[in-house]
């Protein structure tokens, strides 16, 4: 019944999602591609191109959908109604952020020689799980640093993503994205 | 006309994309990064959206 739509490159950004996480289990440092994550899609909405990068580009939403959909695993149940709320939405950005500035202010200790590099990735908010086989070449501590934080922050993000498209649907992340909220209150603000 | 048609609930929207990606008619648009736009004209309730909204936003109603 549903009409075939034609597949664009922009269709495949999930392979490149997938590989990231792949690469950054043997080198770190790859984990530094994940700024770009963070800026094209503001800059997009900032230049007024709305939410074009959730809604085209976001690899981490199509990797949701290619596990919920193209391989089934997801149950495809609506999530709690709540998750969608403005309150949620805004208390997750600020948890995130509150993360987010906790890892650069690391990085910072680090760089200022008051902290000793952490070979290891910060998940769900909770554990240090070791990572230094990712660490194979030694680089200014810093710079290791921030690719272990950010890396910890963009697996920590899958982990949800990837139980909430198993219990609900794909994309459930999306409804409370940080990334997504900040786009789209950019966008609000823009159409106003 | 089709007897049903998906109505959105504008201000709960995330804006995500999915019902734009999913919609065989091609009649949902993302209005500014702000909300998505159903084309009643062009929409025929087939429900697909709703059912795939990560929101739970989207309704199918009757007309």
């Amino acid at each position: 019944m549903t009409k075939q739509k034609t597949k664009r490159w922009s269709d495949y950004m999930w392979i490149i999602s997938a590989t990231y996480f792949a690469l950054g289990f043997f080198n770190i440092v790859f984990a530094w591609l994940g700024v770009i994550c963070f800026m094209i899609p503001l800059l997009m909405a900032i230049l007024g191109g709305g939410k074009g990068y959730c809604n085209k580009y976001c690899g981490r939403g199509q990797l949701f959908l290619q596990i919920g959909n193209t391989l089934g695993w997801s149950r495809k149940h609506v999530a709690p109604r709540w998750l969608s709320s403005p309150w949620f939405r805004h208390g997750f950005l600020i948890f995130f952020l509150f993360f987010f500035i906790e890892m650069i202010w690391l990085t910072v200790q680090v760089a200022n020689g008051i902290e000793s590099l952490h070979e290891t990735i910060h998940l769900l908010w909770t554990f240090n799980v070791p990572w230094h086989w990712a660490y194979p070449v030694a680089i200014e501590p810093w710079k290791a640093q921030f690719a272990f934080g950010l890396y910890g922050i963009m697996l920590t993000s899958l982990i949800v993503g990837v139980i909430l498209t198993v219990i609900y649907r794909p994309r459930t992340w999306c409804v409370f994205c940080p990334m997504g909220n900040m786009t789209q209150m950019i966008s609000k603000m823009k159409a106003k | 006309m089709a007897k049903y048609k998906a109505e959105n609930e504008r201000d709960r929207c995330v804006a995500c994309g999915v019902c734009v990606s999913m919609c065989p008619r091609d009649a949902i648009t993302i209005y500014k990064g702000c909300y998505a736009v159903i084309d009643e004209e062009t929409c025929i309730g087939c429900g697909i959206c709703e059912k795939n909204c990560p929101a739970g936003v989207i309704h199918k109603v009757l007309r």
